[in-house]
């Protein structure tokens, strides 16, 4: 379908911090005991995608990323790792590989998304309008913990009321304004002559920019050659793009070509009629209106896909969303995780070991060869593989990566406990992160710290 | 099926019949009854004969006769099922394989991270072990502004087609490979067996009033597919289309050899069996609008905004899609295009795309290849809309330009060749047509006419504006209907060209009929009794014009013309959505109607087409010069075989 994907996993993100290390970069982050780049591969493999571009910041974790895919999806996929320099942002990452970029158009995905939405509903409205830019909203997610979790959490990562503003036509096809919630203080700028185009437009804060957008490659290329400012496709290069939609000066030779259509262009009489006939038999989008009421305007097309509120779209971008992607994914969007679930949704490994009168209740996950000693209850939670649990831990709520060892007695409520962290016994932790390897003492009770070393 | 029609060919005759019927019709009708036990029993084997021909039926409204080359018809068919029932196991297979993933087995610890522990990974993947990839990687690094390089990771090494089909496709593999087990094991008498059972168990679901499982009836229906299939050929050799709705599945020997002379019928919707057989096929997933109008159940109605959102999300998936016609597709769905010409040209030009990039697989033939291929698309963009007759015509042509193509040739040369007479099928058909018309039209547009169009029609709409050029003064009105409002789009280009113009709506057609000079009209199609086929409300301004006393003058290029007969828009038409005719744009207030789309009690019917008689059509003009309606079959007869030719 001549389309390249290009997936931006990121590097070590810093809102991440003691999740992320120098082992496990956010890409490899698991999500119920899977790297979160897989939900994006099996997304994009099951819908037919397998020639896919995963850029990575830094070397060292573009070698963890790359090690990690090839012996995944070895045979399945065709996958090749660009390695970026560090804090170039998204659209200095597509320009270091922008050599690379052949199709007629880009899909770019972010590497953090937990989704099952189909990327081909992108593109294919992409096509559809021969958009220069195509984005995907979706609704926003519900953050913070499950109801039963109580408030752990709520004070940590305050979501912001909205994420995103965006202002759409009245079909709901094009995207007129955007702008990040947190940006906007009192007032912000609408561009008028749009505006007066379209007629009539509908702000929404609802919606959220999904970060899977189409691109039209030579007008992408165009943009980050002729901006070299531009660090970010979110903040620089789309709303550049959509506040430019009708003084287009980028794009205009592409869409010249376009227009007359089938890239001849000896102006005969038959090809302008051939045009006309084509192009009187739609309904015209305001961009055509406002293109021929003003001669020698050039214009393009900026369009969005609304996904269905149905369909599940997480992205992992901070310490919250991690706990709730890691919750949706063993609970309420089961079917992404491509496990089976027991009788009682849960899903334990059968070399997992678990003690007398150890219970481990719905939407949990206990991976191959943990073991969990005696009077254990694990509620909600992930566990990783190869953990040791003691006897007597109560854990709710929480994430506990592979070879975690938690000591007798240990209490677990909205954490996360890194791989080959140790808790020494009768430790209590509530809405903590534990960093890889790290050793929390005995006894001791927290709330809502960080362990990490300096 | 038989209490249904039966007593309406014979017992109450004023029942207008659905389709066309031969003379025979009514003998062969009448007799049918008497026979009915013998032809119950004789039946069993007359089933394949209707049940087939799925290409036929997938070339809905348009009847396109098989090109001669009948093998080459039948073979894309016959391999599209092959290909399907093969993706059943490797669709399966893959999906395992992503089930023992998670499991462990592939996704390596951390401890085995470092290791790195894939084996089958070539050269490129090596470098990005941590060990080795470093220097090349810090080469990378070391330039300022970075101009990364890719390492690929991980290397597709399964044979191709495995690859292709692992796709997540909904392919019912269940029901699949059911039909395959029973084809594989089934005996002649068991099949018959199979068949009897397939009828009682649609008797049962026909007295029991409701529908028939999905399950159940799919996989009887896939099953009397694979049973059908040796009969194929036989109804391929047809070339005459004469009628549509000739009735199926029973009849005694007589009506057999009949069919075997009969065009492929259309598909008929209320078949359920058929329908189910179809959707299998079908790309686009089709949710059947279940409140149709019962006089209109033989033409496919959906629901609407199911399809659109579906074949959007299958954008990647439709692997053997061309995306100039997926493209395509989508528009005709979506209604960005519309309008006979534009549609037409729109398909000419994917098609074009999709020859451009062709290329023969090896141990095959390029015409046979091909024209599978665009079988394929055709069925496809059927699927998005239904085609209209000049499409239908357009895609004649351009199969028989594939047939017709010199074995000598070579494939870029064939290409070539194929491209320019597509080329030369929109200049000179299509464009050259309709500069033709405006020609001759013009001719008959005086200073001080008061023209009258309908809809937007774009040969008229040339031919005002060249009037207008031409410095006659005229005025137009526009009449237009609900809900396209089609009209609105053409009186906004009138009117920036400075034409004085009136726009009504066609409820308003008898009292601004007074001052009407002419009327100019467009067609969709002109069939070979003069009928002509056109926007729904054509034949009620044409009806209005001549008992006004005004002539009314139809603007169609001869390629629309078809041999086809037709009396009525019932037989062979196109339903819209359903819920547009209800909806008001821009007046949310007046939503009366909201809600009762699942009422059983009422039906929405929202027709596309109508058919004008050609007693009120004065003249059509065409790109052969001005000809009376009568005319038109010796259009249909002297020029079409030459138009095929080109």
């Amino acid at each position: 379908m001549d389309f390249q994907v290009v997936i931006l996993a990121g590097g070590f993100s810093s809102n991440l911090v003691p999740l992320v290390s120098k082992e496990v970069p956010k890409a490899l982050l698991p999500v119920a005991n899977r790297p979160v780049l897989s939900y994006v591969l099996d997304l994009l493999e099951s819908n037919n995608l397998k020639d896919l571009i995963v850029v990575v910041e830094g070397e060292d974790a573009a070698l963890k990323v790359g090690g990690w895919i090839s012996s995944a999806c070895v045979d399945r996929l065709h996958v090749e790792v660009a390695a970026v320099a560090e804090n170039i942002g998204t659209a200095g990452a597509l320009r270091a590989i922008a050599h690379h970029l052949t199709a007629k158009d880009i899909l770019i995905v972010s590497g953090d998304i937990v989704s099952d939405i189909p990327p081909g509903a992108v593109a294919a409205t992409h096509r559809r309008h021969d958009a220069v830019v195509t984005v995907m909203l979706c609704a926003q997610p519900v953050s913070g913990p499950s109801e039963s979790g109580g408030s752990s959490g709520k004070d940590k990562t305050k979501k912001p009321a909205c994420e995103d503003i965006v202002g759409l036509d009245s079909w709901k096809q094009f995207l007129l304004y955007i702008a990040k919630g947190t940006e906007i203080k009192k007032d912000t700028r609408v561009n008028k002559s749009i505006l007066c185009a379209a007629g009539k437009m509908e702000l929404r804060s609802d919606l959220m920019d999904s970060h899977i957008y189409a691109f039209k490659r030579s007008v992408l290329q165009e943009v980050l050659d002729q901006k070299p400012a531009f660090r970010s496709l979110k903040q620089d290069v789309l709303p550049y793009l959509v506040r430019t939609q009708l003084r287009s000066d980028v794009s205009s030779d592409q869409n010249n070509v376009e227009e007359n259509g089938n890239g001849k262009d000896n102006m005969q009489n038959n090809e302008v009629v051939l045009s006309q006939i084509l192009s009187n038999a739609s309904l015209p989008s305001f961009h055509q209106v406002y293109e021929s009421g003003l001669d020698s305007r050039k214009t393009h097309k900026c369009c969005v896909y609304i996904a269905d509120e149905s369909k599940i779209f997480v992205r992992l971008n901070s310490i919250q969303a991690f706990m709730d992607v890691n919750r949706d994914v063993i609970g309420d969007a089961n079917h992404l995780s491509g496990y089976s679930f027991s009788a009682h949704h849960n899903i334990v490994h059968p070399s997992a070991e678990l003690g007398s009168k150890t219970t481990v209740g719905p939407h949990c996950m206990l991976g191959e060869g943990s073991q969990v000693g005696d009077k254990c209850s694990v509620k909600r939670s992930v566990i990783g593989r190869h953990c040791r649990i003691g006897s007597n831990v109560k854990i709710v709520n929480s994430v506990v990566m592979d070879h975690a060892t938690i000591g007798d007695g240990c209490s677990i409520q909205g954490s996360v406990i890194c791989s080959n962290a140790q808790l020494q016994e009768r430790a209590t932790l509530r809405d903590c992160q534990v960093e890889a390897g790290y050793i929390v003492c005995a006894g001791g009770e927290h709330k809502g710290e960080t362990f990490a070393r300096r | 099926m038989e209490s249904r029609r039966n007593p309406r060919a014979v017992v109450d005759p004023k029942v207008r019949q659905v389709g066309f019927f031969t003379s025979s019709q009514p003998d062969s009708s009448s007799t049918q009854q008497q026979t009915e036990p013998i032809s119950a029993s004789a039946s069993a084997s007359s089933p394949p004969v209707s049940t087939i021909s799925p290409s036929g039926n997938s070339l809905s409204p348009v009847m396109i006769p098989p090109p001669r080359l009948n093998s080459s018809d039948t073979f894309p068919l016959r391999n599209a099922a092959a290909g399907a029932t093969s993706a059943v196991s490797p669709s399966s297979f893959s999906y395992s394989n992503r089930r023992d993933f998670p499991d462990g087995s592939t996704t390596a610890s951390p401890g085995r991270h470092s290791r790195g522990s894939f084996v089958k990974s070539s050269a490129p993947v090596a470098s990005s072990l941590p060990g080795i990839g470093m220097d090349s990687m810090a080469a990378a690094k070391s330039s300022s502004v970075p101009a990364s390089g890719l390492t690929t990771v991980s290397v597709v090494t399964m044979p191709p087609g495995l690859a292709e089909n692992a796709s997540g496709m909904e392919v019912q593999s269940d029901q699949k490979k059911n039909s395959k087990s029973l084809k594989e094991k089934t005996t002649k008498a068991e099949r018959r067996a199979i068949q009897e059972a397939q009828r009682a168990a649609k008797a049962a679901a026909k007295a029991d009033g409701g529908k028939v499982p999905p399950g159940t009836s799919a996989s009887l229906a896939s099953t009397s597919v694979k049973v059908a299939k040796p009969a194929k050929p036989s109804t391929q050799k047809n070339e005459v289309a004469v009628s549509a709705g000739v009735t199926e599945k029973k009849g005694g020997p007589s009506e057999k050899d009949r069919k075997k002379d009969a065009p492929h019928p259309r598909m008929q919707y209320d078949d359920e069996s058929r329908v189910v057989k179809a959707k299998r096929r079908a790309v686009v997933k089709q949710t059947e609008a279940k409140n149709r109008v019962e006089l209109f159940r033989h033409l496919p109605q959906y629901e609407h905004g199911t399809q659109l959102p579906d074949l959007e999300a299958k954008f990647f998936q439709l692997d053997p899609m061309h995306p100039a016609v997926y493209k395509v597709g989508l528009q005709y769905l979506s209604g960005d295009i519309s309008g006979g010409n534009a549609r037409c040209i729109a398909m000419l030009q994917a098609f074009q795309d999709v020859i451009k990039d062709y290329s023969t697989p090896p141990e095959k033939n390029l015409n046979r290849d091909m024209t599978s291929k665009i079988s394929s698309y055709v069925s496809f963009l059927i699927e998005c809309r239904p085609l209209s007759i000049s499409m239908g015509n357009a895609i004649r042509f351009v199969k028989n330009r594939i047939a017709k193509l010199p074995i000598t040739l070579s494939e870029s040369e064939a290409k070539a060749a194929l491209q320019s007479d597509i080329e030369r099928f929109i200049n000179d058909k299509i464009i050259g047509a309709d500069m033709v018309i405006v020609k001759h039209a013009v001719t008959k547009i005086r200073d001080g006419d008061v023209l009258l169009t309908y809809g937007s029609p774009t040969a008229v709409e040339m031919i005002l504006l060249h009037a207008h050029e031409l410095k006659k003064k005229f005025r137009v009105l526009v009449v237009d209907s609900r809900p396209k409002l089609e009209g609105q789009l053409l009186l906004r280009r009138l009117i920036k060209r400075g034409i004085s113009c009136t726009y009504t709506h066609i409820n308003a057609i008898s009292y601004i009929m007074h001052e009407v000079t002419k009327v100019f009209l467009g067609a969709s199609s002109v069939l070979s009794n003069g009928t002509v086929y056109s926007r729904v409300g054509t034949a009620c301004v044409a009806m209005v014009a001549s008992a006004f006393r005004v002539p009314v003058l139809l603007c169609c290029e001869a390629y629309k013309f078809h041999e086809r007969v037709q009396l009525d828009s019932i037989c062979s038409n196109e339903l819209g959505d359903p819920n547009a005719i209800s909806k008001v744009h821009g007046r949310e207030d007046i939503n009366y109607l909201d809600g009762l789309t699942n009422n059983a009690n009422l039906q929405f019917l929202n027709l596309m087409y109508d058919a004008t008689p050609s007693d009120y059509i004065s003249m059509i003009i065409t790109d052969y010069g001005m000809v009376p309606p009568t005319s038109v079959p010796v259009i249909v007869r002297e020029y079409q075989k030459e138009h095929l030719l080109v």
